[in-house]
This record gives structure tokens, sequence and C-alpha cells, in this order.
């Protein structure tokens, strides 16, 4: 059936908080109601992938955006819009963001906004296969199983030098070069969908928006490691991630993608979802592996690294979702192509995610390099209520934290180590000033006090002395001893912890302790909170 | 798997060599072993906590910490491999504060009262903190507190000392595929917990105390049955008999100084008679009455073509093991009770009539490397004298301990002989002590009243030693019998799935639940490592040799026994006094 | 507990057969059914996976989605992670605990809700964000909270 117009609904889990579905509703009625069934149709999309208001509504071919469209605005949006062709300006997304035509057929990336890995988001229905094809989809696997051998797959990914998007920024087309090197008849493909890092959702939005960018990529890898079998391990809170992924690898085991001789080719794959249970350490790739496994989440040793012995002991290649993401059009257009995004030492694009205090919460694709202040002022449209930059939290409580002299810092994985940061997952968390930074650190300590596994003393016992110190000093019972004593469990829990999480826990403490001494002291000399936030000033309030 | 420096001797001789630099000192060490192995052969210390020989590394203490160059963490030596040219300090300030730190940080969580624990003395935390130079806690906070678990008959657990180095889960896990205990919760919160969270006592834990032995705190510890012998000594309407089992008198005189393998039977017998029992007699006097009985039991069902393998049931560790996870072999288990019980039921019954004594006035205690035996003297079925037949039953550790209450040095004590008649025994009956000893015992007997033959070389090597599993076969009547023996809950699963599954070989197999058997039970003194093992076997095997006699149906006190009151071997009286059953148990 | 109960885990069990190491998969399906994990389900899992019960319990005891002891029928997670913090999550956790009555990791009488606090949902853009069951509820305030609590009080 051919319809004249599409209207697309981006259908996430917070598009869904806002009340996206009664939005789409609304709309299937209203256009059945003036007559229009069978010339327009509603069509559910992932994210749209920029700092959007929300409920998003696109009207296609149209390309006129509403939003955010309320549920007692729908009717008119069809009334004039749809029935009689008049856009309905004042419903239409305002607030200076520009608009232009992308390489790409769909015309609605932002500014400065790159799209690789959101190539598709918001521009499908991503539980239809067949939209995924008619955007190359599947293109990448049909030409490594027809045109290429393992080695010639490795060595495209090893030139494109793709890093690992989790976190750690490790060369994938190594850890593919390692799996396939390993001995043994059994490997596997891992797919980390445990996003866990506190302000990051950008592999939720590709998950939804976009499934079969990953079970192809993930073919692509067994077949370039000697993989028969691929693992996709999401966090449990992503039920929708969950749905979709689902459907999926459904209709991709239906068309052929998944499954026995591939495109009739001597590679079989298959890919199936373990699902997380509400545990942060499981998105250490180890720890992980043994919750697939069904045992406690707590990291293992290393080495045996897991491209040696990896799932059920066996070589085992794991990528993280939006490293995935990029492999397919890596494939497909080269890995010039890919170093001619970003920098000479971090290509690509990275998504990132902007939370806390900032004008437009959401996320962006953007190349490797951008700074801070791009992301926060331009794209991000400044700190919320016109207020002072306190600090932003780069990659979440694990990543680093970068303070306003940092601004300007291109942001790859390479440069930001220099100044005691780290891109991480990509999460931007800004926080305004004002907050006061005691309880912005305890709220990272407590973070990593829920989360801990547990296995080593300096994070197990670590944390909870941390958090008892800060909780002291913002009850106006800290001395500066306690200041000493924070720098040296931070210190030890970075130097001794069993893993990279906890290795990484106390950046931001050390950190703030350093950039932020004065406001602590104050904190612990003057008993008073200059922000006012923590319990301190509660306390002092009450006291007068 | 954590390597023993024979293991590591042993790679070194076909191994890759690899460069490496301790402390500044060049050292050529096996390819792919680790940084805490190449310390220990290069004779480096390097302390350690959750680190454990024989059991997997876990690398989760971080006391082990050492410093390697070039990399920006410190590396846990327990769990990182030595590479070519890797050069490390072990002592460097970062290495000595951080693990001074972690030290500080486990006792922040930790009671401070040493001087009430049962490890005061012993305990691994304690070493360090001093050996450390701990002076203060720098980091106090909320320390985490939780209810003594007493629900077990044999081991006591105060999860308020624990440290969570996962010794004991591992040792549970790993050496007696038994997995009674893991870890629960997470973070702060993570504690050990028996199966389901229940008391230990409800839980598929079989009491072999292997946890305790392997626990570096007082967190796991014998159930004391210390004061109620105590009582029974002191009150003075109570005849109270004590039995030695075989592998205490190889190992008692480590508390008190001795070298491990000290072979200490006669001060042993001096301190205890000294300590007021009314008489000391011997286990081994019924672990030679196992034996004609076992062994009879043995030749009967070969004859009558009875239910084989025929498998020992010494070890109450093993036959609880058993009920639990493999009640489909309890046909195949002897229905010999063990050594401890039969000497119960002998002595409240024999022993109680030709002295004249009441048995309700007859206290037994038992001294025994075990923890299991206190289970075992309580079961149901033990009480075939009409009362309970072992009343208490004290850990080599225990015994210990009330010999030093009351001010009894062991290593002064003059030589001093059992009494009679229950105290006499073979060579056969010392042996029980280490793995592969009730095996050789049998085959010495058996041989022998089945052919009515001498045997030749009484010794059986093949089923000597530390081996997980070993295997024996010896002609007798022109049958071909085949022995296997095994030691340690997981070794033995590998034959009892065979037997399981209808194809095992043997005819007679020997199993123990402790590592090394009887001499590394979980009531023996800590420490109890391979090499203490070694050494107590050598021991067991040097008692054997300066008896003069070797072989079980050569006693004269158990001739007599059968003459004067039991009659026949595996007959009706016997059958009732020294043979029981077993019941089906719930694997929760 | 009933028979037919035994059963339906038994079904469960079985779904996975072909898996290997199913028990997350397994334990997550029995706890959407019977919403939580009591002792003697997770003893009977145990016994028919052949998977020691000490590492059936300390794997639910370990991840913070199962529950070992009954929760409401509605399972409220507020979301305090900094991006959440930082936009209010305090405020939107006060509210929920004067509205429902509970502290954190309480159920309520009724054993309708059970009040707990979760890391990052990943819905950081909605921030502070909230879970109910496997429902995500984002730009929470007091009025809101009131909103979402009364479509589950009905």
């Amino acid at each position: 059936m051919f319809y004249r117009t599409h209207v697309l609904v981006e259908m996430t889990s917070s598009s869904v908080a806002f009340g996206a579905a009664q939005v789409k509703e609304a709309l299937e009625r209203e256009i059945e109601r003036v007559g229009l069934k069978n010339e327009v149709k509603v069509l559910e999309t992932g994210s749209f992938g920029a700092s959007l208001p929300s409920p998003f509504v696109v009207i296609y071919p149209d390309n006129v955006i509403y939003a955010p469209l309320r549920v007692q605005d729908v009717r008119r949006v069809v009334e004039e819009h749809l029935l009689k062709g008049r856009v309905v300006r004042e419903l239409m997304l305002a607030g200076g963001l520009e608009w232009k035509t992308s390489e790409f057929a769909f015309p609605f990336p932002l500014a400065k906004e790159t799209r690789v890995v959101l190539r598709n988001s918001g521009f499908i229905d991503p539980l239809n296969i067949e939209d995924y094809i008619a955007r190359d989809g599947y293109m990448a696997l049909a030409k490594v199983l027809t045109e290429m051998t393992p080695q010639e797959v490795i060595e495209v990914i090893k030139r494109s030098n793709l890093l690992g998007r989790g976190g750690a920024g490790f060369p994938t087309g190594l850890k593919w070069e390692f799996t396939y090197k390993a001995e043994g008849q059994e490997k596997y493909v891992v797919c980390n969908a445990d996003e866990g890092e506190p302000g990051t959702f950008k592999d939720r939005l590709i998950l939804e928006g976009d499934p079969h960018s990953i079970l192809e990529a993930m073919a692509i890898a067994g077949y370039a490691v000697g993989a028969r079998e691929g693992y996709i391990y999401v966090r449990a809170e992503y039920p929708q991630s969950i749905r979709h992924l689902e459907e999926a690898i459904r209709q991709a085991g239906e068309y052929g993608f998944l499954g026995e001789n591939i495109l009739g080719s001597q590679f079989s794959f298959w890919v199936k979802i373990r699902k997380g249970a509400g545990a942060y350490v499981c998105g250490e790739e180890t720890a992980l592996l043994e919750s697939i496994e069904g045992k406690r989440g707590e990291p293992r040793v290393k080495p045996p690294y897991p491209p040696q012995k990896g799932l059920w002991g066996k070589p085992t290649v794991i990528n993280n979702v939006e490293t995935l993401a990029n492999i397919p059009p890596i494939i497909l257009r080269g890995p010039e192509w890919f170093k001619s995004i970003g920098t000479p030492t971090c290509p690509g694009t990275k998504v990132f995610t902007l939370t806390g205090n900032v004008n437009n919460l959401g996320l962006i694709e953007v190349p490797m390099g951008i700074t801070l202040r791009e992301l926060i002022f331009e794209i991000g449209g400044g700190v919320r209520g016109g207020h002072g930059l306190k600090l932003v939290q780069t990659g979440g409580p694990s990543g680093g934290t970068m303070t306003p002299d940092l601004l300007d810092v291109p942001m790859t994985f390479d440069t930001l180590p220099k100044y005691n940061s780290a891109l991480g997952s990509g999460a931007l968390t800004v926080v305004d000033d004002t907050h006061c930074i005691v309880d912005v650190v305890k709220s990272f300590g407590e973070f990593f006090l829920h989360e801990s596994c547990g296995k080593c003393t300096p994070c197990r016992i670590g944390n909870k002395r941390i958090v008892e110190i800060l909780e002291k000093i913002s009850e106006g019972k800290g001395t500066l001893d306690h200041l000493e004593e924070l720098l040296h469990l931070g210190r030890n829990m970075k130097m001794t912890a069993f893993c990279g999480l906890g290795q990484a826990a106390p950046n931001p403490l050390l950190r703030c302790l350093e950039f932020f001494r004065e406001e602590f002291e104050t904190h612990v000399k003057e008993k008073v909170c200059p922000a006012g936030t923590c319990q301190l000033k509660s306390l002092q309030r009450t006291v007068r | 798997m954590a390597k023993t420096l024979k293991e590591m001797e042993k790679a070194k001789e076909k191994a890759n060599l690899v460069t490496i630099y301790l402390d500044g000192k060049e050292a050529k060490v096996p390819e792919g072993i680790t940084i805490l192995e190449a310390c220990r052969m290069e004779g480096f210390h390097v302390p350690t906590l959750c680190y454990m020989e024989g059991l997997s590394s876990w690398g989760g203490c971080r006391i082990c910490v050492v410093e390697v160059e070039g990399q920006p963490n410190l590396v846990a030596s327990c769990v990182t491999p030595v590479r070519e040219g890797m050069k490390i300090r072990l002592s460097s300030r970062a290495v000595r504060e951080a693990r001074k730190t972690n030290l500080e940080l486990l006792l922040s969580n930790h009671p401070l009262d040493c001087q009430l624990c049962d490890r005061n003395g012993s305990c691994e935390l304690q070493e360090l903190a001093y050996e450390f130079g701990v002076r203060e806690i720098r980091f106090g906070g909320e320390r985490k507190t939780y209810a003594v678990d007493m629900s077990s008959p044999s081991v006591k657990r105060d999860a308020n000392r624990c440290i969570l180095c996962g010794r004991c889960v591992r040792t549970c896990r790993e050496v007696q595929s038994v997995c009674a205990i893991d870890f629960a919760n997470r973070g702060f919160d993570t504690f050990i917990s028996p199966s389901l969270g229940l008391p230990l006592g409800e839980s598929v834990c079989i009491n072999c105390g292997q946890c305790i032995l392997a626990c570096p705190t007082g967190a796991l510890s014998e159930v004391s049955h210390v004061e109620m012998v105590w009582d029974a000594i002191e009150d003075p309407g109570k005849f109270v008999v004590l039995q030695t089992a075989p592998a205490v008198r190889v190992s008692i005189g480590e508390p008190f100084g001795l070298p491990a393998g000290t072979v200490t039977t006669g001060k042993m017998v001096a301190a205890f008679r000294r300590l007021g029992f009314d008489r000391v007699f011997d286990t081994n006097f019924t672990a030679d009455l196992t034996i004609i009985e076992e062994g009879h039991e043995f030749i009967g069902r070969v004859k009558k073509g009875g239910k084989l393998p025929l498998i020992t049931s010494c070890s109450p560790g093993w036959i609880k093991f058993m009920e639990h996870f493999y009640p489909e072999l309890m046909e195949n288990v002897s229905t010999c009770k063990s050594p401890q019980q039969m000497f119960g039921a002998i002595a409240k019954t024999y022993y109680a009539q030709k002295m004249g004594i009441d048995p309700k006035d007859m206290v037994v205690v038992s001294i025994m490397p075990c923890t299991a035996k206190k289970f075992e003297c309580q079961r149901d079925e033990m009480c075939a004298s009409g009362y309970q037949d072992v009343d208490f039953s004290l850990t080599t550790r225990e015994a210990a301990r009330m010999l030093k209450e009351k001010g009894i040095r062991l290593e002064e004590m003059p030589e001093e002989n059992f009494d009679d008649p229950l105290g006499i025994s073979t060579g056969a009956a010392a042996v029980f002590g280490a793995t592969g000893g009730v095996m050789e015992a049998a085959l010495r007997s058996v041989y022998e009243i089945s052919t009515g033959k001498t045997l030749e070389k009484l010794d059986f090597y093949q089923v000597r030693g530390l081996d997980g599993v070993k295997e024996a076969s010896l002609e007798i009547n022109g049958m071909e019998v085949n022995v296997a023996v095994a030691h340690g809950l997981g070794n033995a699963r590998r034959l009892l799935d065979q037997v399981k599954a209808g194809n095992s070989k043997y005819h007679f197999i020997e199993i123990m639940a402790c590592p090394g058997g009887c001499i590394g039970g979980g009531g023996q003194p800590i420490p109890t490592n391979l090499e203490i093992r070694m050494k107590r076997i050598a021991a067991i095997y040097e008692v054997d040799k300066n008896l003069p006699l070797r072989k079980s149906h050569e006693n004269p006190a158990i001739k007599k026994l059968y003459e004067e009151f039991l009659g026949e071997p595996n007959g009706e009286k016997a059958h009732h006094l020294l043979h029981t059953h077993y019941m089906p148990r719930e694997r929760i | 507990m009933e028979e037919s109960l035994y059963r339906e885990i038994e079904e469960i069990i079985e779904k996975y057969r072909e898996e290997e190491t199913p028990l997350l998969c397994v334990l997550q399906e029995v706890q959407e059914k019977f919403h939580y994990l009591p002792r003697n389900v997770l003893g009977y899992i145990a016994k028919k996976m052949n998977v020691p019960s000490s590492t059936v319990y300390g794997v639910a005891t370990f991840y913070s989605f199962f529950e070992t002891n009954p929760v409401g029928e509605y399972v409220i997670r507020v979301c305090k992670s900094t991006p959440c913090h930082v936009q209010g999550a305090f405020n939107v956790l006060q509210a929920l605990k004067r509205e429902l009555g509970l502290k954190e990791g309480e159920t309520s009488k009724d054993g309708k809700f059970t009040l707990e606090v979760t890391s990052c949902l990943g819905v950081c853009g909605v921030a502070p964000a909230m879970m109910i069951n496997d429902v995500t509820y984002g730009n929470l305030n007091d009025e809101r909270v009131r909103e979402i609590l009364a479509l589950y009080r009905r």
C-alpha cells in the first residue's frame, strides 16, 4: 500500500515517559476520524538523536517537526496539516535549532552533527527489517560474505583505527585479531549492552532505533573471528531495547541474515539475548561473562583476556553497542572514509549524552575532537537557568571530571587522560554552580557504594569509608584530617582495586579534592556550605 | 591453580625461562607462573591473605600487591603472570603503604578483640597487623555485625570475623565439591552464606571442617566440646574413657612447638592421663576391629555376589556427602561403623560389663583430627549400647588447648602406654590416619584370611601418597581384585561417578573426605598445608613400621574380644553393635 | 507451596533446557511470575537445574533486580545517580516517601507498592526519573509523582 504521507513518532523509553504513546494513539484516532487512514501512515521510530523536546513528531516528506506535541494539539495538526495542508507554525519545533540536509537521505541532523552510528535512528521503523534493508542494511554483511576473507575484514577494521566506544578505547581490530588467532573451534561474539554508567543512554537509543545494525555487525564480527554464536547482554532497565532486539532477531532469521548458511555462504551465525539483572559492574567485560554464565557478576582475573579465554572458557570478542554500530558503514565505505571523520589518532564520531543542568538534554553524534564548550554551550544550549558551570562529569562517575578551565580540550580517547579525565562512554553530566561539591562527590560515592561488587578490599570497604567521611563533612563534623583520609583512600583504590571500574571509581573524588579544595576546606574549617545544597546548610538554617 | 614449590621446580625443568628482576635481583623463572610463585621460588616473602595453595587464585584481598615498572597501578602478585624483563618492586613505599591501607580497611570492619578469639595466636590477620606495624586504624566507620551461627554440630560460623577472602568458599567448592557456602549480597553488604541463607546446620555442609583450616581468621572454628569434657572429668560419678584417633599422635605435638611429623604417642598418652581421664584407650584398637568386620564384609560380598564395589565408611564427612549427593550408592557403602563409633559401642558394652560399670555412668570422649566426628557421634543410630555410644568428640586443637589450660606440657611428658585392653593395636590400624591406609590395612587382612597364606610384602606403596586417586590390584585366590583410593571429595567424585554409571572396574574403594586422609582432617592443628600433611603421613608409616604386629587379624585383644563377647565377625552381635545404616538427605 | 506453582517453575526451566547456564534467565522469569524469589523456590530451582543452592542464593542476592523478600505489586525504583541527583531526585524521593508513607526498601501494608532507590536507569534525558515495574517515567516533580501514583492506585 502506498501512503502519501508518513507521520513519524519518536518512541523511546524517554519519549514514552513524556506520553509519546498517547500522542501516537491520538494521531491514529484523529487520522481515522478525518478519513485519511489509507493515505497517512503513523509510524513509531527510534530516537531522533538530538537534544530535542518530546513527544517528537515528524511529518514526512514535508519535513515538518512538531515538538513537543501534546495530546490536546493532535486534532489541530491532523485537521490543519494533514487534511488541509496548512502547517501549524506555533506547534512547530522552535528554539533556534538550525536544520540542514546531510549526506544521508533524511534531512534532520542538527548542525555539527555527523551521523554514522545513528544513521538510521529516527528514520526507520526499527520493527521493520525492510526499512533497514532499504537503507543499505545487511549490505556490509553481504559484501563481507561474498568478497572478503576474515583476515581482510579484520584488516579493514584495524586500518580504520576504530577504538572501542564502551569507554576504554581499545582498538577494535586488534581485539578481533586476537580472537581470530586464538586457538579453538568454538568462539563467541558478545555485544556489551549493559550500559550502566550514570548519564549514558546512547546504547539504548541505538538498540531501540536501529537494532538490525547491531545484529549485522555481530554477524560480521562472527565471520571475522570464526564464531557461530553471539550474545547480546542487555541491562534489565531497557525493556524496550530487548523487545526491539527480539523482533529484529526474529525478522533477520526470517530473511536469512541470521541462521544457517547466511546468504547461501558457508557461514552460519545465531544471536541470543541475555538480560542483566541490575548490576553496574556487569558492564566490566569479564563480570558480564560471569553473568551470562549464571554467576555473580564479579570481574575475573586478567590475564587471560576474553579473546583467549572468554565465555565458557572459549575465545570471545566483546564489543560495545556503539562500536558495533560503526562496523557496517566502515565495511561499506572503507577505512579511509572513517578516518576522514574525527581526529587522526581517534577517528570517527562519538555519541554524547547531555544530562544534568543543561538546557537541551539528549544525545548527539558528532566527530571526535569536538570541545566541551561546543557541546554544552552550542548544542546543549548552555547551563540551565543561566547559572555558572561548576563541572562536567565525562563518561559517568568512573570517567573524568572536567572543570571550566578545560572547556576547550578536544574530546578524544587520547587527549582527556592528559587532564586526568577520560572520555569513557560519552556521558556528559553538567553540574551548575548552585550545587555543593561535597554533595556532588557524595552522589558519585554513593553510586559506587551501591554498585561495588565487594570482591576486593579497597573498593568494598574503601567506598563505604569515603561516603561516611563525606557524610561527616556535610554534617559539619569534618576535619582537615578527613580530607587527607579521602585523598589516601581514593589513591589507594585507584592503585590497588581489582578491576578497571574500581580503579576509576575515585577519579571524580580525587579531581574535585584538588580543584575544589577551597570549598572542601570551607566545609571543614568554617562548617559552612557556600553553595548551600548539602546537609550542612540546612543544619545551619535550623540552628539559626 | 596455585602451585606448590615442588610443582614449580618441576615446571622449571620443562618450561621456557624468562628473566625477571625482583627488587633488582635477576632471576630466571618458568614462563607462565605468577609473580608470587616466582618470589617464593627465589626466596622472597610476599604477604598474602586470600591466596591459598591448592585453590584457584582469587586476587581479592589486595594484600600481595607489588609494583611493576611501567604499570600505573600496583598488581596483585598472586594473579599476575611474570613476563620477560619484568622489573618488580616488592617493598617500595607505595607497596608498603597500599598493603597497610588495605589491611587497615579490613581491620576497620573487624571486631579487634583478639584475646576473645579462637584463633588468637594462629590468625593471619593478626600476624599481618603485627608485621605491618599497624598501631591505629585510620579509617573508622560502620562495622557489619552478624549473629554467630551455632546451628551446625561441627562448625561454628562467626561472620563478624570474616574478611571475605573466600578461601572457605573455594575450599568447599574446589576441594570438596560440596558448595555448601558461597558469597551472598554485594558490596559492603557481602557476606558468606550457607545454601539459601539457611543456618549452616540445615545446609548440605558435610562437617568436614576443611573450611576451618582454610580460614585465616576466627570466622570459622569447631563447635567446642571442651567444657562438657571438663565437666565429665570433674564429675566423680562418671567413669571417663578416652580414645585417641590414629592421626592425632602425629600432629598434636605441633601446637606445643614440636616439628610437624613428630610421633608423640607415648607423651600424648601420659598427657591425657594427667588431664584426668580414667582410662586412656586407643581408637586404633577399633580400627583393627573395623578391618576384621569390613574385611569379612568384603569377602562375603565377593563370595555371595553382593553389591560391589564395596566402599569404606570410616569418614563421617564422606558418609554425609554420600547421603546428600550419591544416595544411589548407599548399598555400596560398607555397613561398618567408623572406628570411633565401634569404640563407643564396645566400651559401653563389653568393657563396661567387664569392669562392672553401669554404662550410664560411663562417658566416652574421643580426640579426633576431625570435626565431622562431632556430628557422627550425635547421629540417632549411634546408640547401640542403649546410650549415646560416644558422648563427646574433641578435635586435636581442642585437646591441645585443654592440655595447655591445665598447664600440661606435652613435649616434657614421659612415654607411657595405652591402657589395656582397648589400647592394643597393630600397624594396620596406625595407617588409618593417612589416605590409602584403610585400604592397605584391609588388603593385608583380606589376603591372609581369604588365602590362608602369609603376605610377603606388607607395604602397598601404590595406595600411599597424595595423588588424588590411586589404584592397585592384587591377586587373591585367582581373582584379580582391583582397588582404588580417593581423598578429598572432589577427587572422590571421579570414582563415584564411574560406580554410578555402572562402569567402575573396582571391587573395593576407600574414600576419605579430607585431603591426605585424617592427618589432614578439619580438626587438625592450624596450619595444615601440603608440606605438613606430607610430614604427618611419613610419621604415620613410621608408627606402622615400628610396631611388632602389622596386621589387624593378629591383634590379640581383638581375637579375645570375639572369643569373649562378639562371637563371629559379621555375626549377630557384631551386626547389632558394629554396623549401621544410612539415609538419603535433601540436596539443599 | 502449591503443586501447580512447582509445575510452572519446571516449565520455565524446561524452556531453557537447550541454553547453556541459563540461571539468570530462569530467575528472571520465575520472579516475573511470583514477584519475588522465596527461599523454597530458589531451592527448587537449584535442585531442578542441578546448580548448588548456595550458588543460586549468591546470584539471587547479588543483582539488585532480584528480590528474595516479598515486594509489592508495583516496585518503584527511583534513580539517584548524579544526573538525576542534580536535577532534583532528592525531592522526588521525598515526594514518593510522603505520598506512599514508606521509607526506602519498605513495602506498603496493602502489598501494592515497594519503594527502592536504584542506580542510573539510562533515561537521563528526562531526569529525574523512576521506573515502576518495567515502565519508565521521567521529568518528575511533586505533581507528576502524584499523577503517576494515581494511575496505579486505581
